[in-house]
């Protein structure tokens, strides 16, 4: 079984790919996670201009959840520019770079800069839970403001693929897929995190988070992955690639995100439950799954899922 | 690597006993166990304030203790604490201090390193290893845990102040190898098996040199700006490993300390910026 994909010009080794906003803030560590077998990195959110995040805690943990509340913090483009530009000198595997901004306006400013240091796609983050507060709904709530972002980056980021970040917080997801396909989306990251969710202290009686409310992650959220990935494969028709992200633990759990449509399997979470090795263990049970059950190529599992009810339907 | 996972939420405990050590350090108790090992950290919680990494001074299977030195907001909002306050705890995180039963180890701590150091002494002498600390301060005043170490068995303490008003006048390290210098020292046969340090980062480079240039294996213990603690958000990398200094350390070997290129140079701050020491 061979993990090897092309997809929009870029190839990957493997299907997995490092979330946005975990562990990778530098050049040095997004070589060191391909060293641990990704087959692509995800920045974390890049802001044209510094961003604070939020004061801790931020991140909290448990055996079937995770949640938080980190905020986005950024030094701004100045120091993507320095980090990317060491990361392109040997790039060992594929760079997806998330960009975040608060306006239409800022989020094309954002992508023209970021665009300039040539990453191999561009994923724009419309979708984090955990700025409300400053920000106001996310614009992925929004088919409208969604498709508004999409257009305002397409506009600017010439040849690189642009993904949009959804939310699986909204009544139609497909809906707003659909918008920003039409908008000009190339693929979509499918999901951001759920909720946002808040968990207390007992004894303080205080919510524990310092923001007092997070994005939910983790293993719990695996069946909503699922079913977005699922929606927003059905609303696009199955031609624009899905970055299926959400509770991916094992290679079962990513076969199963690849069912519902996705091409490639973000991890994030999985870090802190499986240790840095989590890509190339999810890679290997991958393998053994598809050598045990005959699956020769990534191709037969993407969307398989739609394949297999559309032939019920027929009969 | 398996970790238990119930250990990255917190829950607060109150203060059971209030030590003070000196006029800007105290030492907490509380009545729990996080099963913590020599040179690992928690992530203390003030609800309402802040939370941070910090290094746990014993961990005896009944109650854990943190030393402190009050100089940042969110410290000095801690030592205005009194027995009963809630505190949170998260952990333990990170690496810890190892060695063999019966080693000689030179243990080198300066300010509130201390603290740690004395949980790998005290745990280090229950295995029957010869320590030699090196315990330095600005001065007399300032020494941490002199009392406590004295009381080791197979134990002898170096003192060393910056001012001169106890022991030795100048570093802790620069009294390391005055003594080394006076024992019988070689590649085959060393003086210690080990050294283990924890301090002032300066300090720490000062180590590792040492037991580059002698051949003496050494452990130190980095401190760098964390936020989860536990490998997720990636703000303690470090250049140009790429590592997180919440999972493979803060107790690093100094073969793997010396490819870091960070080291004694320059921190991260909360935006992932470099800055200078």
């Amino acid at each position: 079984m061979d993990l090897h994909q092309k997809l929009l010009g870029v190839t990957f080794r493997n299907p997995t790919v490092l979330a946005s906003g975990i562990w990778g803030i530098t050049a040095a560590s997004w070589r060191r996670v391909a060293a641990h077998g990704a087959g692509a990195v995800t920045t974390k959110s890049l802001w044209l201009k510094e961003h604070k995040g939020h004061p801790n805690p931020t991140v909290i943990s448990t055996e079937h959840w995770t949640l938080n509340a980190v905020g986005v913090p950024d030094a701004g483009v100045e120091k993507a520019r320095e980090e990317i530009g060491e990361y392109n000198r040997d790039k060992p595997v594929p760079l997806i770079a998330n960009i975040i901004a608060d306006s239409v306006g800022n989020y094309q400013k954002t992508a023209a800069a970021i665009m300039k240091l040539q990453p191999d796609f561009l994923e724009v983050n419309i979708s984090c839970p955990n700025v409300e507060d400053e920000f106001g709904k996310p614009f992925a709530c929004s088919a409208t403001d969604a498709a508004a972002v999409t257009r305002a980056v397409k506009e600017v980021s010439g040849k690189i693929p642009v993904f949009i970040k959804l939310s699986p917080n909204v009544d139609d997801i497909g809906l707003i897929a659909a918008s920003c396909a039409e908008a000009g989306a190339d693929g979509f990251t499918v999901i951001n995190t759920v909720g946002p969710g808040m968990a207390i202290d007992l004894r303080s009686r205080m919510p524990i988070l310092a923001n007092k409310v997070g994005g939910l992650s983790g293993p719990a959220i695996k069946p909503i992955a699922v079913k977005c990935i699922a929606d927003v494969y059905r609303a696009t028709e199955g031609e624009k690639p899905i970055i299926g992200t959400g509770g991916v633990l094992t290679g079962e759990d990513a076969i199963e995100l690849l069912l519902a449509g996705a091409s490639l399997i973000g991890i994030g979470t999985a870090v802190a439950y499986r240790g840095a090795d989590v890509f190339r263990l999810v890679c290997e049970e991958m393998k053994t799954w598809c050598d045990q059950e005959g699956v020769k190529k990534l191709s037969e599992l993407i969307g398989g899922m739609h394949r297999e009810l559309a032939k019920h339907s027929k009969k | 690597m398996k970790i238990p996972l119930q250990t990255r939420l917190p829950k607060t405990y109150p203060v059971a006993t209030v030590r003070r050590e000196t006029t800007m350090v105290q030492t907490f108790t509380f009545a729990v166990s996080l099963g913590a090992k020599p040179g690992q950290f928690v992530m203390l919680w003030l609800p309402g304030v802040d939370e941070i990494p910090m290094s746990i001074a014993l961990d005896d299977g009944k109650h854990l203790q943190v030393t402190f030195f009050a100089v940042g907001d969110m410290t000095q909002k801690l030592a205005a604490l009194k027995k009963g306050d809630l505190v949170g705890l998260r952990g333990p995180f990170g690496t810890h201090y190892e060695w063999k039963p019966k080693q000689r180890i030179a243990l080198v701590a300066g300010g509130y390193g201390a603290a740690p150091m004395f949980f790998a002494a005290k745990e280090a002498a229950k295995d029957g290893c010869t320590l030699d600390v090196f315990l330095g301060a600005r001065s007399k005043e300032h020494l941490l845990y002199q009392k406590e170490f004295a009381r080791l068995p197979r134990t002898t303490v170096h003192v060393a102040t910056d001012d001169g008003s106890e022991g030795f006048k100048g570093t802790n390290v620069a009294l390391l190898k005055q003594v080394l210098a006076t024992k019988k020292h070689s590649a085959k046969k060393p003086a210690f098996h080990q050294i283990f340090a924890c301090g002032p980062e300066r300090m720490l480079v000062a180590v590792s040199d040492l037991s580059f240039h002698e051949q003496i294996p050494s452990q130190l213990s980095l401190e760098r700006y964390m936020k989860c603690g536990f490998g997720l958000c990636g703000n303690c990398v470090v250049d140009p490993l790429g590592i997180r200094l919440c999972t493979d350390g803060p107790v690093v070997r100094n073969d793997l300390c010396r490819k870091i290129m960070e080291f004694g140079k320059c921190h991260r701050d909360a935006l992932g910026r470099k800055h200078a020491f």
